[in-house]
Protein backbone atom coordinates (compact mmCIF):
# COMPACT_ATOMS: atom_id res chain seq x y z
CA UNK A 1 0.00 0.00 0.00
CA UNK A 2 1.38 3.70 -0.71
CA UNK A 3 0.59 6.92 0.54
CA UNK A 4 -1.82 7.73 -2.01
CA UNK A 5 -4.13 4.54 -1.27
CA UNK A 6 -4.32 5.63 2.33
CA UNK A 7 -5.10 9.27 1.75
CA UNK A 8 -8.26 7.36 0.08
CA UNK A 9 -8.56 4.56 2.39
CA UNK A 10 -8.18 7.12 5.21
CA UNK A 11 -12.04 8.67 4.09
CA UNK A 12 -12.80 4.70 4.41
CA UNK A 13 -13.07 3.22 0.91
CA UNK A 14 -10.60 0.59 -0.58
CA UNK A 15 -9.56 2.05 -3.87
CA UNK A 16 -8.57 -0.87 -4.76
CA UNK A 17 -11.91 -2.07 -4.54
CA UNK A 18 -13.73 0.87 -6.29
CA UNK A 19 -10.78 0.44 -9.22
CA UNK A 20 -12.00 -3.05 -10.22
CA UNK A 21 -15.83 -1.61 -10.23
CA UNK A 22 -17.40 -3.30 -6.55
CA UNK A 23 -20.27 -2.10 -6.51
CA UNK A 24 -20.70 -2.66 -2.65
CA UNK A 25 -17.95 -0.22 -2.41
CA UNK A 26 -19.10 2.34 -4.84
CA UNK A 27 -22.79 2.32 -3.60
CA UNK A 28 -20.62 2.93 -0.20
CA UNK A 29 -19.26 5.97 -1.88
CA UNK A 30 -22.00 7.27 -3.28
CA UNK A 31 -24.22 6.91 -0.52
CA UNK A 32 -21.41 9.11 1.37
CA UNK A 33 -21.16 12.26 -0.92
CA UNK A 34 -24.17 12.16 -3.19
CA UNK A 35 -25.84 15.09 -0.49
CA UNK A 36 -22.53 17.34 -0.45
CA UNK A 37 -22.49 16.90 -4.58
CA UNK A 38 -26.41 17.57 -4.79
CA UNK A 39 -26.02 20.56 -2.74
CA UNK A 40 -22.97 21.53 -3.99
CA UNK A 41 -24.22 21.77 -7.48
CA UNK A 42 -27.80 22.97 -6.51
CA UNK A 43 -26.16 26.08 -4.53
CA UNK A 44 -23.77 26.72 -7.90
CA UNK A 45 -26.95 26.46 -9.54
CA UNK A 46 -29.71 27.47 -8.01
CA UNK A 47 -31.80 24.86 -10.36
CA UNK A 48 -32.94 21.39 -8.57
CA UNK A 49 -33.17 19.59 -12.46
CA UNK A 50 -29.42 20.61 -13.68
CA UNK A 51 -28.24 20.26 -10.18
CA UNK A 52 -29.77 16.60 -10.35
CA UNK A 53 -28.51 16.24 -14.02
CA UNK A 54 -24.66 17.31 -12.40
CA UNK A 55 -25.34 14.78 -9.56
CA UNK A 56 -25.86 11.76 -12.22
CA UNK A 57 -23.19 13.31 -14.33
CA UNK A 58 -20.48 13.28 -11.69
CA UNK A 59 -21.35 9.97 -10.42
CA UNK A 60 -21.79 8.23 -13.95
CA UNK A 61 -17.59 10.11 -14.99
CA UNK A 62 -16.55 9.11 -11.42
CA UNK A 63 -17.59 5.56 -12.31
CA UNK A 64 -16.04 5.42 -15.35
CA UNK A 65 -12.98 7.60 -14.45
CA UNK A 66 -11.75 5.67 -11.47
CA UNK A 67 -9.64 3.08 -13.06
CA UNK A 68 -7.50 6.70 -13.76
CA UNK A 69 -7.74 8.17 -10.28
CA UNK A 70 -4.32 8.44 -9.29
CA UNK A 71 -4.74 9.25 -5.55
CA UNK A 72 -2.91 12.15 -5.36
CA UNK A 73 -6.12 13.95 -3.48
CA UNK A 74 -8.68 13.30 -1.09
CA UNK A 75 -11.06 11.46 -3.44
CA UNK A 76 -13.93 13.58 -1.86
CA UNK A 77 -11.72 16.83 -3.61
CA UNK A 78 -11.67 14.82 -6.65
CA UNK A 79 -15.56 14.17 -6.96
CA UNK A 80 -16.30 18.02 -6.27
CA UNK A 81 -13.77 18.45 -9.01
CA UNK A 82 -15.58 16.90 -11.20
CA UNK A 83 -18.78 18.22 -10.02
CA UNK A 84 -17.84 21.85 -10.10
CA UNK A 85 -16.82 21.11 -13.46
CA UNK A 86 -20.01 19.97 -14.51
CA UNK A 87 -21.93 23.08 -12.43
CA UNK A 88 -19.66 25.17 -14.81
CA UNK A 89 -20.09 23.68 -17.90
CA UNK A 90 -23.84 24.23 -17.01
CA UNK A 91 -23.39 27.74 -16.18
CA UNK A 92 -21.62 28.44 -19.52
CA UNK A 93 -24.18 26.78 -21.69
CA UNK A 94 -26.77 29.29 -20.23
CA UNK A 95 -25.35 31.83 -19.56
CA UNK A 96 -23.10 32.40 -22.19
CA UNK A 97 -22.58 35.98 -21.42
CA UNK A 98 -21.07 35.22 -18.63
CA UNK A 99 -18.04 36.61 -16.75
CA UNK A 100 -15.07 34.29 -16.98
CA UNK A 101 -14.59 32.49 -13.29
CA UNK A 102 -10.82 33.41 -13.67
CA UNK A 103 -11.43 36.54 -14.68
CA UNK A 104 -8.25 38.46 -12.83
CA UNK A 105 -9.44 39.86 -8.98
CA UNK A 106 -8.03 43.33 -9.96
CA UNK A 107 -10.93 44.11 -12.36
CA UNK A 108 -13.40 43.76 -9.26
CA UNK A 109 -14.52 46.50 -7.06
CA UNK A 110 -12.90 46.13 -3.35
CA UNK A 111 -14.34 45.53 -0.04
CA UNK A 112 -17.63 47.21 0.71
CA UNK A 113 -17.75 48.78 3.49
CA UNK A 114 -19.90 47.09 6.08
CA UNK A 115 -23.35 48.93 6.62
CA UNK A 116 -24.77 46.47 9.25
CA UNK A 117 -23.75 47.21 12.28
CA UNK A 118 -25.83 44.98 14.54
CA UNK A 119 -24.64 42.14 17.22
CA UNK A 120 -26.83 39.35 16.23
CA UNK A 121 -24.64 36.18 17.81
CA UNK A 122 -26.87 36.56 20.73
CA UNK A 123 -29.44 34.94 19.05
CA UNK A 124 -30.06 31.10 20.70
CA UNK A 125 -29.17 28.78 18.26
CA UNK A 126 -32.70 27.50 17.34
CA UNK A 127 -33.28 31.02 16.26
CA UNK A 128 -30.40 31.32 13.88
CA UNK A 129 -30.45 27.82 12.69
CA UNK A 130 -35.03 27.64 12.39
CA UNK A 131 -35.84 26.55 9.28
CA UNK A 132 -36.79 30.47 7.35
CA UNK A 133 -33.09 31.01 8.66
CA UNK A 134 -31.56 28.24 6.54
CA UNK A 135 -33.79 29.79 3.64
CA UNK A 136 -32.18 33.68 3.88
CA UNK A 137 -28.81 31.49 4.25
CA UNK A 138 -29.31 30.15 0.54
CA UNK A 139 -30.85 33.19 -0.53
CA UNK A 140 -27.85 35.02 0.41
CA UNK A 141 -25.69 32.72 -1.45
CA UNK A 142 -27.37 33.11 -4.56
CA UNK A 143 -26.67 36.82 -4.61
CA UNK A 144 -23.17 36.96 -4.53
CA UNK A 145 -22.11 36.86 -7.80
CA UNK A 146 -20.77 33.89 -9.55
CA UNK A 147 -16.63 34.26 -9.00
CA UNK A 148 -17.72 34.65 -5.26
CA UNK A 149 -20.28 32.26 -4.90
CA UNK A 150 -17.86 29.20 -6.37
CA UNK A 151 -14.96 29.84 -3.84
CA UNK A 152 -17.30 30.20 -0.60
CA UNK A 153 -19.17 27.12 -1.60
CA UNK A 154 -16.09 25.51 -2.17
CA UNK A 155 -14.44 27.16 0.43
CA UNK A 156 -17.00 27.08 3.34
CA UNK A 157 -19.91 24.72 2.13
CA UNK A 158 -17.78 22.25 1.18
CA UNK A 159 -14.80 22.22 3.02
CA UNK A 160 -12.27 22.48 1.04
CA UNK A 161 -8.94 24.01 1.36
CA UNK A 162 -7.62 27.28 0.02
CA UNK A 163 -5.46 25.23 -2.24
CA UNK A 164 -7.53 22.75 -3.56
CA UNK A 165 -10.39 25.19 -4.45
CA UNK A 166 -7.65 27.00 -6.13
CA UNK A 167 -6.54 24.28 -7.81
CA UNK A 168 -10.51 23.32 -8.82
CA UNK A 169 -11.17 26.56 -10.39
CA UNK A 170 -8.04 27.37 -12.12
CA UNK A 171 -7.05 30.80 -9.83
CA UNK A 172 -4.02 31.27 -7.13
CA UNK A 173 -4.47 31.06 -3.61
CA UNK A 174 -4.25 34.45 -2.76
CA UNK A 175 -7.23 34.90 -5.46
CA UNK A 176 -9.14 32.32 -3.47
CA UNK A 177 -8.87 34.38 -0.47
CA UNK A 178 -9.60 37.31 -1.29
CA UNK A 179 -12.87 36.65 -3.19
CA UNK A 180 -13.81 34.17 -0.19
CA UNK A 181 -12.86 37.79 2.46
CA UNK A 182 -15.09 39.40 -0.36
CA UNK A 183 -18.02 36.65 -0.48
CA UNK A 184 -18.12 36.53 3.35
CA UNK A 185 -18.42 40.16 3.86
CA UNK A 186 -21.22 40.41 1.63
CA UNK A 187 -23.14 37.56 3.32
CA UNK A 188 -22.33 39.26 6.45
CA UNK A 189 -24.43 42.35 5.60
CA UNK A 190 -27.43 40.11 4.10
CA UNK A 191 -27.06 38.19 7.47
CA UNK A 192 -26.86 41.01 9.93
CA UNK A 193 -30.27 43.03 8.01
CA UNK A 194 -32.29 39.73 8.55
CA UNK A 195 -30.94 39.19 11.82
CA UNK A 196 -30.46 42.36 13.19
CA UNK A 197 -34.29 42.76 12.80
CA UNK A 198 -34.98 39.48 14.14
CA UNK A 199 -33.17 40.31 16.88
CA UNK A 200 -35.17 44.09 17.07
CA UNK A 201 -38.55 42.16 16.98
CA UNK A 202 -37.39 39.73 19.38
CA UNK A 203 -36.44 42.49 21.96
CA UNK A 204 -39.62 44.15 21.56
CA UNK A 205 -40.76 41.03 23.03
CA UNK A 206 -43.66 40.72 20.85
CA UNK A 207 -42.77 37.33 19.98
CA UNK A 208 -42.39 34.95 22.38
CA UNK A 209 -41.16 31.83 20.83
CA UNK A 210 -41.16 30.84 17.26
CA UNK A 211 -43.75 29.02 15.68
CA UNK A 212 -45.10 29.11 12.16
CA UNK A 213 -47.89 31.29 12.54
CA UNK A 214 -45.27 33.95 14.07
CA UNK A 215 -42.52 33.47 11.56
CA UNK A 216 -44.93 33.87 8.89
CA UNK A 217 -46.44 37.29 10.11
CA UNK A 218 -42.86 38.55 10.91
CA UNK A 219 -42.20 38.04 7.48
CA UNK A 220 -45.01 40.03 5.99
CA UNK A 221 -43.75 42.30 8.42
CA UNK A 222 -39.85 42.97 7.94
CA UNK A 223 -39.69 41.31 4.66
CA UNK A 224 -40.41 44.09 2.87
CA UNK A 225 -39.77 44.17 -0.85
CA UNK A 226 -37.14 46.27 -2.02
CA UNK A 227 -35.26 45.12 1.03
CA UNK A 228 -33.34 42.67 -0.48
CA UNK A 229 -31.89 45.08 -3.45
CA UNK A 230 -28.59 46.10 -3.08
CA UNK B 1 -27.13 51.27 13.50
CA UNK B 2 -24.82 53.32 13.99
CA UNK B 3 -23.89 53.97 18.00
CA UNK B 4 -23.92 57.68 18.98
CA UNK B 5 -19.99 57.03 19.89
CA UNK B 6 -18.97 55.51 16.54
CA UNK B 7 -20.19 58.54 14.79
CA UNK B 8 -16.55 60.33 15.62
CA UNK B 9 -15.04 57.82 15.08
CA UNK B 10 -12.27 58.09 12.39
CA UNK B 11 -12.83 54.57 10.19
CA UNK B 12 -9.40 54.79 8.22
CA UNK B 13 -8.41 51.97 10.18
CA UNK B 14 -11.35 50.18 10.02
CA UNK B 15 -11.43 50.22 5.82
CA UNK B 16 -7.80 49.39 6.24
CA UNK B 17 -8.31 45.83 8.13
CA UNK B 18 -11.54 44.77 6.50
CA UNK B 19 -9.42 42.87 4.06
CA UNK B 20 -8.22 40.94 7.03
CA UNK B 21 -11.05 39.45 9.09
CA UNK B 22 -11.91 36.52 7.09
CA UNK B 23 -8.20 35.90 7.50
CA UNK B 24 -8.82 36.42 11.12
CA UNK B 25 -11.79 34.34 12.01
CA UNK B 26 -10.11 31.74 9.89
CA UNK B 27 -6.99 31.91 12.46
CA UNK B 28 -4.50 32.72 9.50
CA UNK B 29 -3.82 36.12 9.86
CA UNK B 30 -0.08 37.07 10.31
CA UNK B 31 1.01 37.70 14.03
CA UNK B 32 1.35 41.80 13.22
CA UNK B 33 -1.78 42.24 11.33
CA UNK B 34 -3.51 40.14 14.14
CA UNK B 35 -2.03 42.14 16.94
CA UNK B 36 -3.08 45.30 14.89
CA UNK B 37 -5.87 44.25 14.80
CA UNK B 38 -6.90 43.19 18.02
CA UNK B 39 -5.63 46.79 19.22
CA UNK B 40 -7.88 48.26 16.86
CA UNK B 41 -10.87 46.30 18.26
CA UNK B 42 -10.21 47.27 21.79
CA UNK B 43 -11.91 50.86 21.45
CA UNK B 44 -13.67 50.49 17.84
CA UNK B 45 -16.92 48.49 19.02
CA UNK B 46 -18.15 48.21 15.30
CA UNK B 47 -15.35 46.16 14.50
CA UNK B 48 -15.75 43.86 17.23
CA UNK B 49 -18.96 43.77 15.80
CA UNK B 50 -18.55 42.82 12.21
CA UNK B 51 -15.82 40.62 13.44
CA UNK B 52 -17.75 38.84 15.76
CA UNK B 53 -20.87 38.12 13.28
CA UNK B 54 -18.29 37.62 10.24
CA UNK B 55 -17.29 34.61 12.13
CA UNK B 56 -21.30 33.68 13.37
CA UNK B 57 -21.83 33.97 9.39
CA UNK B 58 -18.55 31.14 8.43
CA UNK B 59 -19.81 29.13 11.65
CA UNK B 60 -23.57 29.02 9.97
CA UNK B 61 -22.76 28.05 6.85
CA UNK B 62 -20.66 25.21 8.18
CA UNK B 63 -23.22 24.02 10.81
CA UNK B 64 -26.28 23.89 8.10
CA UNK B 65 -23.94 22.11 5.59
CA UNK B 66 -23.08 19.31 7.49
CA UNK B 67 -27.39 18.55 7.95
CA UNK B 68 -27.93 18.60 4.57
CA UNK B 69 -29.86 15.82 2.98
CA UNK B 70 -30.47 14.83 -0.64
CA UNK B 71 -34.48 14.61 -1.37
CA UNK B 72 -35.45 10.91 -1.36
CA UNK B 73 -36.55 10.64 -5.17
CA UNK B 74 -33.53 12.27 -6.44
CA UNK B 75 -31.43 9.79 -4.75
CA UNK B 76 -33.49 7.01 -6.24
CA UNK B 77 -33.49 8.30 -9.36
CA UNK B 78 -29.05 8.52 -9.29
CA UNK B 79 -28.76 4.77 -8.00
CA UNK B 80 -30.73 3.50 -10.68
CA UNK B 81 -28.95 6.07 -13.27
CA UNK B 82 -26.01 4.13 -11.97
CA UNK B 83 -27.45 0.78 -11.71
CA UNK B 84 -26.51 0.43 -7.68
CA UNK B 85 -31.02 0.49 -7.26
CA UNK B 86 -30.24 -2.85 -4.63
CA UNK B 87 -28.33 -0.82 -2.78
CA UNK B 88 -30.88 1.47 -2.17
CA UNK B 89 -32.13 0.78 1.04
CA UNK B 90 -28.51 0.73 3.06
Amino acid sequence: MNGDENKVEAEGFSLEALQAGDPVEFAHLVDAYSSKIYHLAVKMLNHQQDAEDVLQETFLKAYRGLKSFDGRSKISTWLFRIATNEALMVIRRKHPETVSIDEPVETEEGEQDPVQIVDWCCLPEEELLSEESKEKLDAAVQKLPERLRLVFILRDVNDLSTHETADILGLTDTAVKTRLSRARLRLREELSTYFGERKYELEKGQFTEPSDTTQKSLESRVLKPGKESK
Amino acid sequence: MMMESQKKHDHSQCRKLLGSLSAYVDGELDRRLCIELEKHMETCEDCRIVVDTLRKTVYLYHATSQTETIPPDIRTRLYKSLNIEDFLEK
